[in-house]
């Protein structure tokens, strides 16, 4: 396993290393995944806040199943939706602690939409990550609950019918409309702008929770290059042209 | 214009391609060259145009790059 040491050449200072919070395990998802933009953001809000120490994050059942092989920090593997059900359990008996979990479409708004919605409504003080990509990726690209109309998947052939299927599901506006979260919002990673602005949510959501705020929710329109099988570069942009006509960006709830 | 370095390693890039897509300076590019996992992994191919604003590594899935910037003469860092 290499790994370049955070060394500058001679007459060379810095400008982007590779954050300290990250292990020296390699990514698993595929080349060009918008979770890998993630997860290394992640690890640059624990650096920025310095809080791998008391961090103990929960990982998924999907494509970032091995989220704990990635970080420094502590992880609980939970059952498939029930990452907010564990993180509460280890928030409120440890509540020095920074708990966050970091769930896919398929595991926070189809299996796991009791416990999210439940933790949300409670205002648990705890951080949510929810990466939608509208798809269920690592079981080979089936419909998921956030599933575009009329678009494609191997269990959609003929593209997603809202009559038989119903609609993708906006979970940042439906918990948006709860008293419990204090920070609901929804970004996306397909250009570096939009990468500045999730890292600038992700790290208000963590903030939050040292603060003492409650659920702070950020969720990341992401893409799934593999599934939606275009070229990395063109999966971002349908992700801009396509994915935010239905997912607009923006804060959906601040609580000051 | 300061002169910048860019560093990849070629063990964890899978050659998405997606730091080549973001350089505003055409400094990057997807070689020939293999790594053990078989993907062509992205190289400099252009280095004196590199200026150091990072943009590949900030948009790089895999955390496989990092950037270094000429640190200035009088700065002594």
């Amino acid at each position: 396993m290499s790994t370049v040491e955070a060394k500058a050449p001679a007459g060379f200072a810095p400008v982007y290393t590779r954050p300290k919070s990250l292990s020296a395990a390699r990514f698993t998802y595929c080349p060009g995944c918008h979770h890998g933009i993630i997860t290394r953001l992640l690890a640059e809000a624990i650096d920025e806040l310095g809080i791998v120490e008391r961090t103990v994050g929960i990982a998924p059942v999907g494509c970032a199943v091995f989220l704990y092989e990635f970080f420094r920090c502590d992880f609980v593997q939970a059952a498939h939706g029930r990452a907010c059900a564990v993180a509460t359990g280890i928030k409120r008996a440890n509540p020095d602690l920074i708990v966050f979990s970091y769930q896919g479409d398929g595991d926070l708004a189809a299996i796991g939409t009791a416990e999210t919605v439940h933790a949300a409504n409670r205002g648990e003080n705890i951080t949510v990550i929810f990466v939608n990509n509208q798809i269920y990726g690592m079981t080979g690209g089936e419909m998921a609950p956030t599933t575009l109309p009329g678009m494609r998947t191997v269990t959609t052939p003929e593209g997603r019918d809202v009559r038989t299927t119903g609609y993708p599901l906006r979970m940042s506006e439906m918990l948006a409309q709860l008293e419990g979260p204090a920070y609901i919002t929804r970004q996306a990673v397909f250009d570096v702008r939009h990468v500045q602005m999730a890292r600038k949510a992700i790290i208000k959501a963590f903030q939050n929770q040292i603060e003492g705020k409650g659920f702070s929710l950020v969720e990341i329109v992401a893409a799934c290059p593999t599934n939606l099988r275009l070229s990395p570069p063109e999966a971002g942009r349908w992700v801009a042209e396509q994915a935010l006509k239905y997912f607009p960006l923006g804060d959906l709830k601040v609580r000051e | 214009m300061p002169k910048g370095l860019v560093v990849i390693d070629k063990e964890r890039c899978k050659g998405c391609g997606l730091c080549v897509s973001v350089c505003p300076f055409g400094v990057l590019t997807i070689t020939r060259e293999l790594n053990r996992f078989g993907y062509n992994v992205a190289g400099v191919s252009a280095p004196e145009k590199c200026t150091g604003c990072a943009m590949c590594a900030q948009m790089c899935p895999d955390a496989a790059i990092e950037v270094y910037r000429e640190a200035k003469v009088k700065e002594g860092v």
